[in-house]
């Protein structure tokens, strides 16, 4: 018999490519194991020599320190954990804020810089060009010795209109004092954007069936604003305020921004604006004339073909970096101990201070921010599916 | 600079994991030099003066440290470290022994990992306020904001005081103490909290000294001290004995001016202890002059103290708790038998 099925013959193993690639493969990961397990066992030897305590235990125990400002209830009587969290909820404070501003800024800015006007356009490339190459924290520096020199003392506070101080502890001002109706007119706006949303379904169906437009806009907005102020006549009209006043140091009452948090938004939200404002110049310049020569014989106007022809397309090109200049503010975000917002670095390095667990503090600040950065890329990887061409 | 400091903690952690030493002495006796971290902020204690020296009670402590050792007390790099990277630069071994006015606590000495030796000064916490506040007493800064360094004790006690004496205080914490002294003297806050040294110091390099005052109220005890990682009995023992030995030479009367003189000294504790009868510059690992260069290099405690924080320096401060305890201060040094 004649063996013809060159498959049954033996290839020596290391002159098979495929089996080759896996043996490769296991090498590198067990390498990768054992170094890892190297550092781990020889970091625990050291950290043991040393006699430093280890563990997450400390999570548990009082933090006995203040922080500035927060969004929850807390005092040093509180824990770690706690604080920690206090920590958590500032950074994501400033950086919600900051991205939603920041892209708002950042498109007007980018058109602006597109614009005919000779004017309009030059100032924007000034903005663009300055605060790009100004590294953010001294503009953040900028910001806040802004904000403590330029201010008068809570004594000498500004007093524009009733009700808003502006002094170097912050801005205060008076808010609606605590009524029920508050909590109905949260729950009636909440309504208001379900209607908005039927609303304008509504409305497409119908534009594609009929070609009949309908003013979503304005009909939304007056759905918006107009039931909570129903539900807010209805709960008898209150209109009691909460004023701040000077009592001993401070303004008691009312609600105040500190200057350390306006400070950080302003450096943050300025400087990524302009890296946004390129990269709305870059999509918008991506579409093709042809696109804004087409919708103009169409007799659209100006402002229609933008929204409608334009940024839709540009806005494949603008996500990806978007995404991640998003990133970069969050991440920008830690620098805010630099100028006193305690943000969860800055509580974070209070507490490995305090306990001296720099390994599980570092660990904590790294997985923070992983997560941050990840549920970013999760939304905006959506958001960029969504946009995505859609090929028929 | 935040980033950096950040940074710097993370490379630390890192570092920690293949950081394997023989004694420290040898370690050091190797390099050439010694790495001390200091302030390099607060004047009086650790701060370059306008030519870049190093200038400060910390820092001439470091070079007492370096004259034992080498016999040469220029045989030194400072380090300026913050509060927050302080710990974790000491423990990874960045640099071999921490001059950087550091509260001796227990926590510090157990689950930091750490030793600290003799305090080379007694401190306590105040309150420094703008004459202009009108406040007399720290327990009228209810509500006030208050200025902090993060990672310190003092940002504890201040917690601790307020929440004990039934009243509010809203910390403004920032990391870098010059940043957090401009934002003081700007009026951000109503009252920076620190060591009562610092005050001292940060109230003489203020835009107008005069509008400022220290409240009397000291509401902590803080014994400063510098520290080493646990583990190392002899290097712990040398920078033990360095300290000790500037304030055991001011007890003998042995001054930088005066210490070639008293080599002829008849008296046996003088003789001992300046090396002419030799034995504890062996017992230490270290040259039997080892203390005669200190004295002659550095000086004595006192010497060091009034070149540095003393009356005739701008932050005025009297001995105090920090006299030889023969003049009921608390400085007092075993025997160098």
């Amino acid at each position: 018999m004649q063996k013809i099925d060159i498959g049954d013959e033996k290839i020596p193993l290391l002159n098979d490519p495929a089996k080759r690639s896996l043996i490769y493969q296991v090498g590198v990961v067990l390498m990768v194991a054992a170094l890892g397990y190297y550092l781990i066992s020889n970091t625990l030897a050291n950290l043991d020599r040393q006699s430093i305590a280890t563990g997450f235990g400390f999570l548990e125990k009082e933090s006995s320190f203040e922080i500035g400002e927060s969004l929850i209830e807390y005092s040093a009587a509180d824990n770690y954990a706690r604080a920690l969290l206090v920590g958590v909820l500032n950074t994501l404070k400033v950086s919600f804020v900051g991205i939603v501003l920041t892209v708002i800024l950042g498109t007007l800015i980018g058109v602006a810089r597109l614009s005919t006007n000779w004017l309009v356009s030059r100032l924007a490339a000034i903005y663009i060009e300055l605060l790009q190459d100004i590294p953010v924290l001294l503009q953040l520096f900028f910001w806040y010795a802004f904000f403590y020199e330029m201010l008068p003392s809570p004594r000498q506070a500004l007093n524009p209109v009733t009700g808003l101080f502006l002094c170097n502890r912050g801005m205060i001002f008076g808010v609606p004092a605590a009524h029920p109706a508050w909590a109905w007119m949260g729950w009636a706006f909440l309504v208001a954007c379900v209607l908005a949303w039927l609303l304008r379904r509504w409305a497409m169906q119908r534009l594609f069936k009929t070609g009949k437009p309908f003013p979503i806009f304005w009909t939304s907005l007056g759905v918006l604003l107009g039931l909570p102020f129903f539900v807010w006549l209805l709960a008898g009209a209150p209109t009691a305020m909460d004023l701040p006043h000077l009592r001993g140091f401070n303004f008691q009452g009312g609600m105040s921004i500190s200057p350390e948090f306006t400070a950080l938004l302003l450096g943050l939200v300025l400087y990524t604006a302009a890296f946004v404002a390129e990269i709305v110049r870059a999509g918008i310049q991506s579409v093709n004339k042809g696109q804004t020569e087409a919708a103009k014989a169409l007799g659209l106007k100006t402002g229609k073909v933008l929204s409608l022809v334009i940024l839709p397309q540009a806005l494949r090109v603008i996500i990806p970096p978007l995404t991640s200049q998003m990133l970069n503010l969050t991440k920008n975000s830690s620098l805010a101990v630099a100028i006193g917002y305690p943000d969860f670095v800055s509580v974070a390095n209070t507490t490995i201070n305090q306990t001296g667990q720099a390994i599980e503090g570092v660990a904590m600040i790294m997985a923070v921010y992983l997560c941050l950065s990840l549920l970013t890329s999760v939304f905006m990887n959506w958001y960029n599916k969504k946009m995505a061409l859609v090929e028929r | 600079m935040k980033r950096f400091s950040f940074v710097l903690a993370l490379f630390a952690v890192f570092s920690m994991v293949c950081s394997a030493s023989a004694g420290t002495l040898d370690d050091v006796k190797s390099k050439g030099f010694i790495q001390v971290g200091v302030n390099g902020d607060v004047f009086g204690f650790g701060k370059p003066d306008e030519k870049g020296v190093w200038k400060g009670l910390d820092v001439d402590t470091g070079r007492a440290i370096a004259a034992a050792v080498f016999g040469d007390a220029s045989k030194i790099k400072f380090i300026p470290l913050t509060a927050v990277t302080r710990f974790t630069a000491l423990q990874s071994g960045e640099i071999d022994v921490l001059c950087r006015n550091a509260t001796r606590t227990l926590s510090r000495e157990t689950a930091l990992g750490l030793n600290f030796v003799q305090v080379n000064y007694y401190d306590g916490q105040g309150f420094l306020v703008p004459k202009s506040l009108g406040v007399k007493s720290a327990k009228e800064l209810d509500g006030a904001s208050v200025c902090v360094l993060p990672g310190t004790t003092t940002e504890l006690n201040a917690a601790d005081y307020f929440r004990s004496n039934g009243i509010k205080m809203k910390p403004v914490v920032i990391e870098n103490t010059a940043e957090l002294a401009k934002t003081f003297f700007a009026g951000r806050c109503d009252c920076l909290t620190s060591d009562a040294s610092q005050l001292a110091g940060t109230r003489a390099v203020a835009p107008n000294p005069d509008d400022y005052m220290i409240l009397p109220q000291i509401i902590s005890k803080e014994p400063l001290a510098p520290a080493v990682r646990h583990g190392d009995d002899q290097w712990y023992d040398i920078v033990n004995l360095s300290v000790l030995a500037m304030i055991n030479a001011e007890e003998l009367g042995i001054t930088s001016k005066n210490v070639d003189e008293m080599l002829k000294s008849a008296n046996p504790k003088i003789q001992r202890f300046l090396g002419v009868t030799p034995g504890n510059g062996k017992a230490l690992g270290l040259d039997e002059k080892f203390a005669y260069n200190i004295v002659k290099q550095v000086g004595n405690y006192g010497e060091v103290f009034e070149r540095n924080v003393g009356k005739d320096t701008p932050l005025k401060i009297e001995r105090g708790l920090n006299a030889l305890w023969t003049n009921g201060g608390l400085m007092y040094s075993p025997p160098f038998k």
